[in-house]
């Protein structure tokens, strides 16, 4: 098996007493697609948060293409050429889609005047190869789209950059069959360009078959991480459900003690 | 650059035709139509403002014929306007963050005391106190700002508590009962004194067509590479506007205002091209630089401007930094207009003026939308109440209740389009 591109030894993360994330490992492999899922709660955004650094992890390692490095802010992420669609979007009402999508990585002309050929070429061109037929306007404010429309620009930020991690939390929640159709196809696509995807998403079908691997979290710890290939839907539903299944799992005493 | 690191997405091809409803050249009608939209939607922008203005200016030379609209009279209104409006420039960016500043206008009162102090009792140079009073300004700011930023204290509390502390450092400077007289030949020029006639006409038809001039590269550079833009006939159309009020206004300054025919007073009073800088200059930061659009995503959403790597706690910091030093400028304009700096200089309504006038132009109190140019709009309006009132010699008191209900009705307006535009979601 290939080195991970991207990977978490025994990360903890705390909100005062609250203990979300508890000794978590978690791996994502180029050229695959790495489905996150649990319950709601179960510290799924948590984890992706503290990978893009908007979190610090209490402890824990972190290590890209073997090497450890140290995430103190979306920043640090960014540069490591990791990308996350956020669950809440994360996109400014007041400014337009091409504002957004550059939004604290504008490109400049002169070295301070915002250079805006090149981004809203660059933007239109994201959003044209992302088949985005519905958008009025580039230069329309973010407040005047749908929540398909919306999703769509968040996915299009994340993509535009020469991105090596892309993080979708639950990106197809707000979609219809098409859209939903169109973010998977994505996913796939971005994996088989040897991008590391992550996707977290509820729809277990959706999972099953887009993905090359499972992480499952239960209450903050990883319950496994498993192939595609090798599971079935309902030894997932019980791996987010109980956090264990057969012989897999984590064990009983540890479930009964952080639930 | 950025241009270099990013490449297109992988995958499919980029067909044109799978961006179909994106257009990237809009027609008039079409671009009226939008307009429309907008308004509905909530988005008035400057209209109200400007058609209020109109209003106002109908209302009051109806009323005083004589001398309302007598160039003496309208250079007087510019002159009164100016200090209202750069405190008010200097709010906008504290507004767009969705923050207050009450402490402005009394922070312009102890910048001018240092100003006329540093003057009158220590016979510096004007260039000096001037940046004695911009170092006061903006060292105001900077403590507010942290304050605000990194102990986390609403702004309205921690400028509250400056409005009522600096009125004590002014009148410890002053001292009770006492005026600081500003004399300096540099500063009360600047609100007593214009520009020579031929000069004022060069310098705004030199701005004009540098405008044009601009406005015409732009247009054809966006055209070259098929982007979004307006269409030049609407291009035209607001050129042409705002070229017909400038030149009005300086033909009306150009006229000899003089009240003994034994000396001449003509021209575009300086504070007039004090408050063109700034709105140029200020325009072009929160219009073009990476700074500004940071500003706006602040006040749209903090939590993704956070997310996007944007240090918000620095842009806090900056923006009552930025307004501080504007209030400081505003009060050396009015030290300069009054000729002298005392105890109460700052207070009063000048706070309330400003913030109207922001409002007024279209700048929302909620955050996240404004432009600069409604600080010089708005401190029209509200200089124009002022001064067409005192014209009426009314009480002073219709004057409170009068400016008070106006700047209610502005912030009505923005709360109800504030509605409107989640309502409808444009
Ligand atoms: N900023 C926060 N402060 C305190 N508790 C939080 C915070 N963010 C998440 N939590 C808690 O952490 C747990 C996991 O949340 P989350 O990561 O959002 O779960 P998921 O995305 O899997 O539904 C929840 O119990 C939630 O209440
Ligand atoms: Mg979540």
């Amino acid at each position: 098996m290939t080195e991970p591109l991207l990977e978490l030894r025994g990360v903890n993360k705390s909100f005062g007493a609250v203990q979300v994330l508890h000794d978590v490992n978690f791996k994502v492999y180029p050229g695959q697609v790495t489905a996150l899922v649990g319950d709601n709660g179960a510290g799924k955004s948590t984890l992706v948060k503290t990978i893009a650094g908007i979190y610090r992890a209490d402890s824990g390692e972190f290590f890209f293409e073997g090497k450890p490095v140290t995430i103190h802010g979306p920043k640090d992420a960014g540069a490591l050429g990791i990308e996350v669609v956020y669950q809440d979007l994360a996109l400014c009402d007041n400014l337009d889609i091409v504002q957004n999508m550059f939004l604290g990585r504008e490109a400049h002309t002169a070295g301070f005047l915002l250079d805006e050929l090149t981004m809203e070429d660059r933007a239109r061109q994201t959003l044209a190869s992302l088949s985005v037929r519905t958008v009025k306007s580039v230069r329309q404010s973010v407040s005047s789209l749908s929540g398909g429309q919306r999703q769509t620009v968040a996915i299009a930020k994340a993509v535009l950059w020469n991105s090596r991690v892309v993080l979708l939390d639950e990106p197809t929640a707000a979609l219809g069959v098409a859209q939903t159709r169109q973010v998977l196809d994505l996913v796939r696509r971005l994996a088989d360009n040897g991008l590391g995807v992550v996707l977290i998403s509820h729809n277990m079908v959706d999972v099953l078959e887009v993905s090359d691997r499972i992480t499952a979290l239960f209450l903050g710890r990883v319950a496994a991480d498993i192939k595609a290939s090798e599971t079935n839907h309902s030894q997932i539903v019980e791996l987010i459900t109980a956090g264990r299944s057969g012989d897999i799992g984590i064990s009983a005493a540890t479930a009964d003690q952080s639930a | 650059m950025t241009t270099e690191q990013a490449s297109p997405p992988p995958g499919q091809s980029l067909a044109a035709a799978d961006f179909v409803n994106d257009e990237a050249s809009a027609s008039l009608g079409e671009s009226l139509r939008a307009y429309r939209d907008r308004l509905r939607g909530g988005d008035m922008g400057a209209l109200p403002a400007a058609l209020g203005l109109v209003v106002l200016f109908i209302v009051f030379a109806a009323l005083r014929p004589d001398s309302f609209t007598s160039p003496l009279n309208i250079a007087n209104l510019m002159t009164q306007a100016s200090a209202i409006s750069v405190l008010a420039m200097g709010l906008i960016p504290v507004l767009l963050l969705g923050e207050i500043d009450l402490s402005a206008g009394v922070t312009g009162g102890v910048a001018a005391g240092f100003t006329a102090v540093q003057i009158d009792r220590h016979g510096s140079s004007w260039v000096l106190a001037v940046l004695i009073g911009l170092a006061v300004g903006a060292a105001v700011g900077l403590v507010v700002g942290v304050l605000v930023a990194k102990l986390g204290i609403p702004s309205f509390v921690v400028t509250l508590a400056f409005f009522l502390g600096l009125q004590g450092v002014t009148l410890k400077l002053i001292g009770l009962g006492g005026t600081i007289p500003v004399r300096d030949d540099v500063l009360r020029a600047i609100t007593i004194k214009s520009m020579p006639v031929t000069m004022g006409w060069i310098v705004v038809i030199v701005l004009l067509a540098a405008y044009g001039a601009l406005l015409m590269w732009r247009q054809s550079r966006l055209a070259a590479k098929n982007l979004q833009r307006p269409p030049t006939s609407l291009l035209l159309v607001k050129f042409v506007a705002l070229a017909v009020i400038m030149l009005i206004a300086t033909a009306v300054l150009s006229q000899n205002r003089s009240r003994v025919p034994t000396f001449v007073i003509a021209g575009i009073p300086y504070a007039v091209f004090v408050v063109g800088a700034l709105l140029i200059f200020w325009t072009f930061i929160f219009g073009r630089t990476g700074y500004g659009r940071h500003i706006y995503a602040v006040g749209g959403n903090t939590e993704a401007a956070r997310r996007a790597g944007i240090n918000v706690d620095r842009l806090k910091v900056s923006a009552f930094v930025i307004c501080s030093s504007m209030a400081a400028i505003s009060g050396i304009i009015t030290a300069s207009y009054d000729g002298k700096v005392s105890p109460g200089s700052g207070g009063g309504n000048v706070l309330l003026y400003a913030v109207g006038a922001a409002v007024i132009g279209g700048t929302s109190l909620f955050g996240g939308k404004g432009l600069i140019r409604d600080a010089v709009i708005g401190g029209l309006v509200i200089a124009t109440i002022d001064n067409g009132l005192g014209l009426l010699n009314q009480a002073a008191y219709i004057n409170y209740i009068i400016t008070g209900s106006v700047l209610l009705l502005a912030a009505s307006v923005d709360a109800i389009s504030r509605r409107r535009r989640s309502a409808t979601g444009t």
